[in-house]
């Protein structure tokens, strides 16, 4: 399907190839679009390419935002 | 993993009250412009939870669904000729002018599903012997890919049938084309390629609010209530959700990959007229890969962009639903579909096909 995004952890980097976790299946992807990308990473990851680094904090930080913009709306 | 955060009842619960509040008591129409999303609403019954006068519509967000018939019919030729013909699975059902590669595959052409192009340049290398033609299908979130392949040296016997299209100026489109859009919910994933920035031009000249948004039930919700909160403020802005993935700038590199090797173009799309710079095209520093030019492609059967249903093009423009399609669930089912928004698990009347009766949400 190509149209799916899906998010996966790094476990090992080969230059411009990763192996990602896809929760227990685990599969080659190209990560040479992402520049700093490390094992233990969370990536998303598009045709066999790594797109996005996915910024736990980043959620954490956007629940705390969602909350403080709710409280401020009628 | 992070995105179970996004999975809490009682949030969902709180947006909906102040969706309810903020939506006041005038029509509104708000559209998406990816499958994905179209998926998370109707699978998780999100419209039964939103007001009557919010209507949220799919826009043309699936790219298997505008693939004109008359580049299906390229690949159908080529494939006819001996050509090796690899692309996405969900391109195999799309009906050509007479065939689809589906068929072409049960009398023998040798059509191959990849998951990547990186694959389809694998099968070039084990096939020296035999032309292979990628078909390369999809918005900003498949184009980078194919980009990339083409310039990392394939083999010679590699090329790409180009059909990739560009989200933006779709929007562009739509808002000329005065639907009564009243915002715009942003294609996530398109968004984590190309950024905010080629969202914003349509803010300044057609006032619409837009919210990038991700694809979490919540998420949606959120975006829909940022887009409501615009609507009462009277901004037109491009706010972002879904920042844990999306980056203002986008991904550079993947930006700079689509730079390198495409060109602008003006094409049509199924359903759809032409769309003023909204098609991709292989530069001329790659024209040895593009097949295009390789194979001197001529139109095929016709330049129809498809038959389809009577319904299709009114779907694709957020102006009709499934249901009002006499062929819907009846002549066109996912198993056999006659127009192109049935046949990708991301088109329109599929999602309808298989979740459009779960009306009441999980979430309550």
């Amino acid at each position: 399907m190509m149209c799916i995004a899906v998010p996966a952890q790094v476990t090992e980097i080969n230059g411009e190839e990763a192996v990602l976790d896809y929760g227990g299946v685990k599969r080659k992807a190209n990560i040479s679009m992402l520049s700093d990308v490390m094992v233990g990473d969370y990536v998303l990851v598009h045709v066999g390419y790594a797109i996005s680094k996915m910024d736990e904090d980043e959620a954490s930080e956007t629940l705390k935002l969602w909350d403080e913009m709710l409280k401020a709306s009628p | 993993m992070m995105q179970d955060k996004f999975d809490d009842k009682s949030i969902a619960a709180r947006i909906i009250r102040k969706i309810r509040t903020l939506s006041g008591d005038k029509k509104i129409k708000l559209m998406h412009i990816c499958g994905t999303h179209e998926q998370a609403i109707t699978k998780n019954g999100l419209r039964s939870l939103l007001p009557e006068n919010l209507e949220v519509v799919p826009g043309p967000g699936c790219p298997v669904c505008i693939t004109p018939a008359n580049e299906i019919d390229k690949a159908i030729h080529l494939s006819r000729c001996g050509v090796i013909i690899t692309t996405y699975g969900d391109m195999l059902r799309v009906p050509g002018s007479s065939s689809s590669l589906t068929k072409e595959k049960a009398t023998c052409g040798d059509i191959r599903i990849v998951y990547s192009p990186f694959e389809a340049v694998d099968i070039a290398k084990k096939n020296l012997e035999k032309d292979v033609v990628f078909m390369g299908v999809g918005f900003e979130t498949t184009a980078p890919m194919t980009a990339q392949v083409l310039s990392s040296s394939p083999p010679e016997n590699f090329s790409v049938l180009c059909s990739h299209r560009l989200v933006p100026p779709a929007m562009e489109l739509l808002l000329k084309g005065g639907y009564s859009i009243d915002g715009f919910i942003d294609p996530g994933h398109v968004s984590a390629i190309i950024g905010t920035a080629p969202y914003i031009p349509l803010c300044e000249k057609y006032h619409i609010p837009q919210v990038i948004s991700g694809f979490e039930p919540l998420d949606v919700l959120m975006s829909i209530f940022m887009l409501l909160r615009q609507i009462r403020n009277s901004d037109a802005k491009v706010e972002n959700e879904y920042t844990r993935v999306v980056k203002p700038e986008g991904n550079v590199q993947a930006r700079k990959l689509m730079d390198e090797v495409f060109d602008i173009g003006s094409k049509e799309w199924r359903g759809l007229p032409v769309i003023p710079d909204a098609t991709l095209k292989i530069r001329s520093e790659f024209q040895e890969y593009d097949a295009q030019i390789r194979f001197d492609l001529k139109l095929q059967e016709s330049d129809a962009c498809g038959t389809d249903c009577p319904q299709c093009g009114n779907i694709l423009k957020g102006l009709s639903n499934p249901a009002d399609c006499e062929n819907f669930g009846k002549l066109c089912t996912p198993e056999n579909p006659v127009g192109a928004c049935m046949v990708s698990s991301e088109g329109t009347c599929n999602i309808a096909y298989r979740y459009g009766n779960l009306a009441m949400s999980h979430l309550f």
